[in-house]
């Protein structure tokens, strides 16, 4: 076992326990944090596999955060108001059934990734990055202006929808079916990055000149890496919006997108649980710094700038030294 | 007469007043080593490229396998069959030598899509990688990283992964580059054994090993073919040891 | 619809389009010469703005309050590039985008800090307040007029220090060749410096000039940051003239769109439905633009090819 095997079980144990014991003792605040910090982790997950395995940088995944988010706040309004969402040839009713709500958002933010990905991998490096922050910002103001779903204010939902046998009320019923959601998608982001495509994935960022010499297409390649990637980032998105029962164009904005990279730059990029260390970092320093000091985003950014500098890795990369190849 | 496995016709690739190819034709046969040379400028980086599909040509056209090729992706002309080696080593770095195997024979099985189960736990994928590092003397360091590789031992990777593709073409671009003489001997060895198994247009500066190898051997200069023939009368042409030694007809 | 209003919007277009100007020069230099995308390009523009702000309200005077942005933006500029930048210049883009989404993060938060979270007001000095009537009987802001006026004579001043000086002949040299200049005996360190505090006093301009027109708060320079790439992306990096012209086509197609395309909705729908979607579709005309351009030229109007 490697240490960084090691630090990734311990990672997830303590992730998973800490609201176990918060709800023995009774502290659903703390649940609620925890809560907070594996959906933030699972965005990041997202954003790793077209970022740590396929090497875009994309700046632009609140995009699909949003998506999810607004997924979730469409069908469940109409849910709440009785209100069809298409009536005509055929009725669309909304619903408060989480399983249906994650499908649509995961099909939702992917068919937006593979748009926006065809469009943003004509190009590369810099452009990519310009590109995916502003077709972040034109959801952004579209959200603002779409008035039918609360315009700038966003939506409310009064109560949170619901999963087969569970309360989802509870929050430890709540946290336990998102970190349910984050371990399974930790597993196949592992598998994922091991697999034939993670393989080949992994040269197309290295040497796309290479990947085409034996016949294969590394945009096709990143494409699908990065549909895969906005699909996960797209379902975390629902996931906060019914923690929250809140949804608003914040989800779109430009800073959730760099914060979700920021999640996977102090965790520790391409690393299995980067995206989790560092979703849970920024969430005790918002809680810690945020209580101490009002201006704590300058700690934040302090400590950001030293990581760039300083530790490139990330956290993982401090503990458990560099990243080794797969064997 | 058998149709040629790889054949340029007429190539013209002009970059502004510069006619860095201009109308080459040649052809690369069953079992032999062709071998282009010519000194620095002459055109051959351009010459590689249109064959191998990064540049379009102005005119002319390139066929393999008795198709035209011209309008074919690097991909498609890849999986036709056409297998090329890089004067500057691409491999993906921070991967090991046998990853580096396996994405050429996940190439060639033209299955990448596969998202679950291991690259490495696929019994074919993994002999085929294996077998090709084994005829290159890399099997034992299959499980090394190839940024800690020295020079030479990538240049044999290189060759490596065209091998797993199991080509119809081999087109290799000054693979002795950089490699001591007992690297280059190592190397000729390797390719003479090669044409049997598939042709190979060698583009190369090292005139110990194209005399060594070359069945035939065709003269680059200003983007033209100057003289084709065999070693003794690539040798003998006075126009070539003008144009290329340096000598004075 | 009347042909003044077109002719208003027209003018609208043109100013906001010249503004993001002096915003995407400065980034599209940057990225020219260094190689390095700057995300805190929109705090420079912030810190002029605020700079000019605080200036003229203990002054009184709008032109030191111009001077004070100039000053302050190109010193934070240089500051940072002795600071952070400079170390970035060979790492990935994944590095300098993080680097200068901190320097974002610690730009706002520092400026909150020092004049609160309420937004400054910066007053048009009377001089250039009130409308103007144009030919043709059009009333237009006179201040707005100004900006254009300011905008092309810096575009034209920027234009002939980048063709007709020596400096610009070096910044040239750089986008094509660092060795090259380097070998010519040319300080690169201070030539980098020099190139970044120009862009930074360009945006902190921009950021003055417009915070007249708008409240000048915390926050302020990160949509024009966007825009502004949006206008790079178009134009294509590094090229100025594609700066120009992207900065012009998306200020035109930001307001045109925002008037004519309700109007062209009412056409076909009912009135509200109409407002509703066109100003809905109007957000997103400039990225509708973008993504126009990327399907016909991938490396914009003005860019490389390759």
């Amino acid at each position: 076992m490697t240490r960084e095997t090691l630090l990734n079980a311990l990672v997830l144990l303590a992730l998973g326990l800490l609201p176990v014991w918060a709800h023995l003792s009774d502290e659903p605040f703390t649940i609620t944090l925890a809560t907070r910090a594996a959906i933030l982790a699972l965005a990041a997950v997202g954003l790793n596999i077209a970022l740590g395995l396929g090497g875009l940088v994309s700046l632009g995944h609140a995009l699909f955060f949003g998506i999810g988010g607004y997924a979730m706040g469409i069908l469940a309004s109409h849910a709440q108001d009785y209100t069809p969402i298409y009536d005509g040839a055929f009725t669309v009713p909304g619903t408060k059934s989480m399983p249906v709500i994650w499908l649509v958002a995961v099909a939702a933010s992917a068919m937006a990734a593979l748009l926006i990905g065809l469009l943003a991998l004509r190009t590369a490096g810099v452009y990519f990055i310009m590109i995916t922050l502003a077709f972040g910002q034109m959801a952004f103001f579209f959200a603002i202006s779409w008035n039918a779903y609360g315009g700038e204010d966003g939506l409310s939902i009064y109560v949170r929808n619901s999963f087969p046998g569970l309360n989802t009320l509870v929050p430890i019923q709540f946290f336990g079916l998102c970190f349910g959601l984050l371990c399974l998608i930790l597993l196949a982001s592992h598998l994922l990055a091991r697999s034939p495509f993670g393989l080949a994935l992994n040269a197309a960022r290295q040497s796309p000149d290479r990947v085409m010499a034996v016949g294969l297409d590394p945009k096709r390649l990143q494409l699908v890496a990065f549909v895969l990637s906005g699909a996960v980032t797209g379902l975390a998105g629902a996931l906060f919006a019914d923690l929250n029962r809140f949804v608003s164009p914040t989800m779109f904005s430009w800073q959730t997108s760099g914060e979700i990279m920021v999640f996977l730059i102090l965790g520790g990029v391409a690393r299995l649980c980067g995206p989790v260390i560092g979703a849970a970092v920024f969430v005790l320093l918002e809680h810690w710094l945020g209580g101490l000091s009002e201006f704590w985003h300058i700690w934040l950014g302090l400590l950001l700038l030293a990581v760039v500098l300083f530790a490139r890795g990330g956290l993982v990369g401090l503990i458990a030294g560099r990243a080794r190849a797969h064997d | 007469m058998t149709e040629p496995v790889l054949e340029t016709r007429g190539l013209v690739k002009s970059f502004g007043a510069l006619r860095a190819t201009d109308g080459v034709t040649l052809d690369l046969r069953r079992g032999e080593i062709h071998a282009v040379i010519g000194p620095n400028g002459a055109g051959k980086s351009t010459l590689i490229k249109q064959i191998c599909g990064n540049i379009a040509p102005d005119a002319g056209q390139v066929r393999l396998l008795g198709r035209d090729v011209t309008q074919w992706s690097t991909m498609a002309r890849a999986r036709a069959g056409l297998a090329r080696s890089f004067q500057i080593s691409a491999l993906a770095m921070e991967d090991t030598v046998l990853q580096n195997a396996l994405l050429g024979a996940l190439g060639a099985s033209g299955s990448p899509y596969r998202f679950l189960r291991p690259a490495l736990g696929r019994r074919h994928l993994r002999d085929r990688a294996m077998a090709a590092l084994d005829r290159m003397g890399l099997a034992d360091l299959a499980a090394t990283r190839v940024a800690t590789l020295s020079h030479g031992q990538r240049r044999q990777l290189e060759v490596a992964v065209a091998l797993t593709l199991a080509p119809r073409a081999f087109l290799m671009d000054e693979p002795m580059a950089g490699l001591g003489s007992e690297g280059s001997l190592a190397l000729t060895r390797v390719l003479d054994g090669l044409r049997a198994e598939a042709p190979i247009l060698l583009v190369e500066h090292d005139m110990d090993a194209v005399f060594a190898l070359a069945d035939r051997i065709s003269v680059l200069v200003y983007g033209r073919i100057i003289a084709t023939g065999t070693v003794a009368e690539i040798r003998a042409n006075p126009e070539v040891r003008e144009a290329y030694l340096g000598e004075a007809p | 619809m009347t042909p003044l209003l077109i002719v208003e919007q027209v003018l609208n277009g043109l100013q906001s389009g010249i503004m993001l100007f002096l915003m995407a020069a400065g980034l599209t230099l940057i990225f020219g010469v260094m190689g390095l995308i700057n995300l805190a390009h929109g705090s420079l523009f912030m810190v002029g703005a605020f700079a000019a702000a605080a200036t003229a309200a203990a002054t009184g005077s709008f032109l030191l309050g111009l001077g004070a942005a100039l000053v302050a933006a190109a010193c934070a500029g240089a500051l940072v590039e002795r600071l952070v930048i400079r170390r970035l210049y060979d790492r990935d883009h994944l590095d300098q985008v993080l680097a200068t989404f901190a320097l974002i993060l610690i730009f706002s938060e520092g400026t909150r800090w020092i004049f609160g979270s309420f937004p400054l007001y910066l007053d048009i000095p009377p001089a250039l307040s009130g409308p103007v009537t144009l030919p043709g009987g059009i009333q237009y802001p006179l201040y707005r007029l100004f900006l254009i006026g300011v905008g092309l004579v810096l575009a034209g001043a920027l234009f002939w220090l980048i063709g007709r000086t020596r400096l610009g002949i070096r910044i040239r040299a750089g986008e094509n060749d660092r060795e090259m200049i380097a070998a010519l005996g040319v300080d690169i360190a201070r030539l980098y410096t020099l190139v970044f505090a120009l862009g930074a006093a360009l945006a902190g301009l921009a950021g003055a000039l417009v915070g007249a027109i708008q409240s000048v708060q915390v926050g302020m320079g990160e949509p024009v940051l966007i825009l502004a790439f949006v206008v790079i992306v178009i134009g294509g990096i590094g090229s100025i003239t594609g700066a120009l012209v992207g900065a012009l086509l998306v200020g035109l197609t930001d307001t045109l769109g925002g008037i004519f395309l309700p109007r062209l909705f009412a056409l076909v729908m009912d009135p509200a439905a109409a407002t509703q979607t066109g100003a809905a579709l109007s957000s997103m005309a400039i990225y509708m633009l973008m993504a126009a351009v990327l399907v016909w030229r991938p490396t914009g109007l003005f860019g490389a090819r390759t």
